[in-house]
């Protein structure tokens, strides 16, 4: 039998007093895909950084086709034939396509010839793996999905026969993500080997052979892909049973809270990013929006949420908003009882130099209870974040740790903690479980549903389907900066809602 | 996990960054051929080892906290003010008309009024850059800088054609009017007996910088203006989303920090020279932004920080004073604690982190 392609035996990392890796154990068989999968802080990142000489391991044995392989930095690594993709790109955004994949592996002092070599290679691979990308186009002019395929190209180009991938489609769109996995099977038929990390449970079902899973830095499980379910590998990752399948009761939608005619928003660029928005949320509902990024989700949780500029009418309450100029500032949407939990976490909702008690009364600094004379309150500040981390379940429970040092999941229940504690009569919430763990996840949504379950309304954003699809009691499909189409969800499923998603539907041009 | 202990990264690494400082500066003192203890003991002694040594390093201190405390507050939110020069140019233009053109009965009344003054045009002349910086996006570095070279001709101007008594050769004010004349720490502390601080030019401003920084710790950690201004530094997106006006926060935190530049006036026009003359400033705006650099931008680091600096004025004259070391060598030694401090601060942290990564792993 041909050796593994990448073999582990007894890998172990330590930093400070935190133990990333123990004696971590893995064998990658050629010419398949393997899953790893692990919460957030598992050991996965620290393990993938070893193979790729980021990291040295304190302990250990590494093979690379049965070969004992020192892998002292990435060099050694690129040499052994592993080509990693990071989950953060790392690309010159003004260089070109062709520019980025000879960089760090120009043959000599003049580019001219590596840059003719490359352009021919690069021909070969696309007609060999489909991997098509234009050659001269700058980075930064590329969809995020072609940047990625930059990223592979770049390793395939250094020889590598084996891949790794962290959180490749965490930054993709559905389509996106799809059209990877076609070029991850297509190389893995040409006898590649793959590594997959990913903290997604369908991924690992639909795509892997094998799957690792990793919890507190130990390799927990081993196995064939087919003879495992996602309720076992979740139970396996975070230690316990976990629900996939939300309980919750039929949705009681009240009065209507929040009604949105024509809303229409144009970007500096003088493109139109809302091209009239008709909506409603009733008290006691979720309205899901479904829609691939980038379709004008953002912009309309922006203009809700008082930070964008717009023309049309919003009325909360029948009390109409202003959408421009004084008066449409997070402040007054706040005074007018709309919470906001952003999209993005780490750049709007948190401050993330902020301790957590700082972040737990972020936006309403200016409410009488926190700030009643000259000086803020900070006694009755930090008691109350303490209670509102214990409510969360914030992990670890230490109010004075800067926001930054929380993982993703203990992030978002800061944000959230802090929203709710308001208690709103609506509340925006962008991507609630983008980058956080399962177990987290399933905390999100039970908080989601007690909201709902209270009376208020919620207006929730996400680009999984499967999430809008399990919270949301109404689902509409936003395409092109337009509605296109609104469901019941109970009416609905993901092929219907697909269609809508790819601008094929009633509400069309 | 913190990489390492808070205590370290406000005391120690300052420390040790002033240590090379100084050691590679003893090296320059041999190069000329002086010895470099003999040297350091002497600025020891002429600044600190008297009380009228201390009296000119407070003196020189309480410019100090002023202008780096003005560097500071801007920098909470992210704007680097480096205008305090201009801002306390005009500071002591303010100064010098409500010293000259109103009848104080007495010294307290004239320092506050004197002090609301000079904020005030220390405060106007940073407004400008900071509507341009809020409205246009034109560069606070650049336009800040522009001012203090407006600032200094309109200084000239004034003092030449506008402000210089009829028949005087010096392009300086007439004297102020014996009333607004500030009482030194040799008024205050000496007895009956003994002396103290003679001749030294410290004065009650020292105080009023006191209470400046205290202030500003108060502003910058207690109030919501404070927390608003920090968030704005710290995420000008987040701060977006919670509402917080870019423009309103880039212009107050411009004006307190204009203002505190401008009351530096008080200490070397009302407290030492007793008249505005040219050049009063003494480059102390420019020091500032080392002073709040080393001193971490926060208000207890920038007291810690002036008496420093102010020390190295003192020790630096007494220097070329008694030896052929040029007073400029102490130039030289503030550049050298810039350099480690600011530009190199990552040479000095970057050991340091492993040494106590190391050291909790051992106890771990």
């Amino acid at each position: 039998m041909k050796p593994p392609a990448i073999e582990l035996r007894g890998i172990c990392k330590a930093f400070g007093p935190v133990q990333a890796n123990r004696d971590i154990s893995l064998a990658v068989q050629a010419g398949t895909i393997h899953g790893i999968i692990g919460e957030n802080g598992a050991g996965k990142s620290t393990l993938m950084s070893i193979l790729y000489g980021f990291y040295r391991a304190d302990k250990g044995e590494i093979r690379i086709h049965g070969k004992p392989c020192a892998i002292g930095d990435s060099q050694a690594a690129i040499r052994a034939g592993i080509g990693m993709v990071f989950q953060h790109f790392k690309l010159v955004e003004n260089f070109s396509v062709l520019e980025n994949i000879v960089l760090g592996a120009e043959d000599g002092r003049l580019l001219r010839s590596s840059l003719a070599r490359a352009r021919r290679e690069l021909r070969q691979l696309e007609q060999e793996y489909g991997l098509s990308v234009n050659p001269d186009a700058p980075i930064e002019s590329l969809s995020v999905g072609h940047q990625q395929r930059v990223e592979i190209l770049k390793a395939l180009y250094r020889r590598a026969d084996i891949l790794i991938l962290d959180e490749p489609t965490g930054v993709l769109t559905p389509a996106e993500a799809d059209q990877l996995f076609r070029i991850l099977d297509r190389l893995r038929s040409e006898g590649k080997s793959i590594v997959l990390i990913t903290h997604k449970l369908r991924e690992i079902i639909d795509y892997t052979q094998t799957v690792s899973v990793m919890r507190q830095g130990r390799m927990v499980a081993t196995l064939p892909t087919a003879e495992t379910n996602p309720e076992q590998l979740a139970e396996q990752m975070v230690g316990r049973k976990v629900l996939l399948r939300l309980e919750k009761k039929p949705a009681t939608a009240g009065p209507v809270v929040l009604e949105v005619e024509d809303l229409r928003v144009v970007d500096d660029k003088g493109v139109e990013r809302l091209k009239g928005i008709d909506l409603k949320v009733h008290a006691g509902e979720i309205l899901g929006i479904a829609g691939v990024a980038g379709n004008g989700q953002s912009e309309l949780l922006q203009v809700l949420g008082g930070y964008a500029s717009a023309t049309g009418s919003v009325r909360m309450n029948g009390v109409s908003l202003p959408l421009s100029g004084a008066g449409a500032d997070g402040q007054a949407r706040r005074g007018a009882g709309i919470a906001h939990v952003p999209e993005d976490r780490q750049r709007e909702g948190l401050v993330m130099n902020f301790t957590a008690w700082e972040n737990t009364i972020f936006g309403y600094q200016r409410a009488p209870d926190i700030c009643p004379g000259p000086l803020m309150n900070n006694g009755v500040i930090i008691r109350a974040a303490q209670q509102m981390m214990q409510h969360f379940d914030v992990r670890p429970l230490n109010h004075g740790l800067s926001a930054r040092h929380f993982s993703g999941g203990n992030q978002q229940k800061i944000a959230l903690a802090r929203e709710l504690d308001r208690s709103p009569e609506l509340l925006l919430v962008g991507q609630p479980t983008r980058g956080v763990d399962i177990g987290a996840i399933e905390f999100i949504h039970q908080r989601l549903i007690a909201l709902r379950d209270q009376g208020k309304g919620i207006l929730l954003v996400s680009v999984e389907l499967e999430e809008i699809l399990s919270l949301a009691d109404r689902v509409v499909v936003m395409f092109d900066g337009r509605i296109m189409g609104e469901r019941l969800t109970a009416q609905t499923n993901e092929q219907d809602l697909g269609l809508l998603m790819a601008g094929v539907g009633e509400g069309g041009p | 996990m913190e990489k390492m202990p808070k205590w370290a990264d406000v005391v120690l690494i300052p420390l040790m960054s002033l240590l090379l400082a100084v050691a590679l500066s003893a090296l320059v003192i041999l190069f000329i051929g002086e010895n470099p203890l003999a040297a350091f003991s002497l600025m020891v002694d002429g600044a600190l080892m008297r009380s009228a040594g201390w009296g000119y390093t407070l003196y020189y201190a309480t410019n100090f906290m002023f202008t780096g405390l003005a560097v500071a507050v801007a920098f909470q939110a992210r704007l680097f003010n480096i205008g305090g020069e201009g801002q306390a140019m005009l500071g002591g233009v303010g100064v010098a008309l409500a010293c000259l053109y109103l009848p104080w009965p007495h010294w307290s009344l004239a320092v506050a009024g004197s002090a609301g003054v000079a904020a005030l045009c220390g405060a106007a002349w940073a407004a400008v850059p900071a509507v341009l910086q809020a409205r246009r996006g034109s560069h606070i570095v650049i336009t800040t800088i522009m001012f203090n070279f407006i600032a200094a001709a309109l200084l000239n101007y004034l003092l030449v054609n506008r402000l210089r008594p009829a028949g005087s050769m010096d392009p300086a004010t007439a004297q102020f009017p014996q009333a607004t004349h500030l009482p030194t720490f040799q008024d205050m502390f000496s007895t009956a007996q003994s002396v103290w601080f003679r001749g030294a030019p410290a004065n009650v401003t020292f105080f009023l910088a006191l209470m400046a920084c205290v202030l500003v710790w108060l502003l910058i950690w207690r109030t919501r203006l404070g927390y608003e201004i920090r968030a704005f530094g710290e995420s000008q997106t987040a701060a977006r989303y919670a509402g917080i006006s870019a423009f309103k926060i880039t212009l107050i935190a411009m004006l307190i920090s204009g203002a505190l530049a401008g009351m530096m006036a008080l200490n070397t026009t009302m407290g030492e020279s007793e008249r505005l003359i040219l050049n009063f400033t003494e480059g102390a705006g420019f020091i500032g932004i080392a002073v709040a650099l080393m001193g971490r931008s926060h208000p207890f680091g920038v007291f810690l920080a002036a008496i420093l600096f102010g020390f190295l004025y003192q020790g630096g004259a007494e220097l070329a004073l008694w030896t052929t070391i040029p007073r400029e060598l102490i130039v030289v030694i503030q550049a050298l604690v810039i350099l480690f401090t600011g530009a190199l601060d990552h040479m000095v942290r970057a050991p340091l982190e492993r040494l106590f990564l190391a050291l909790s792993r051992g106890r771990g």
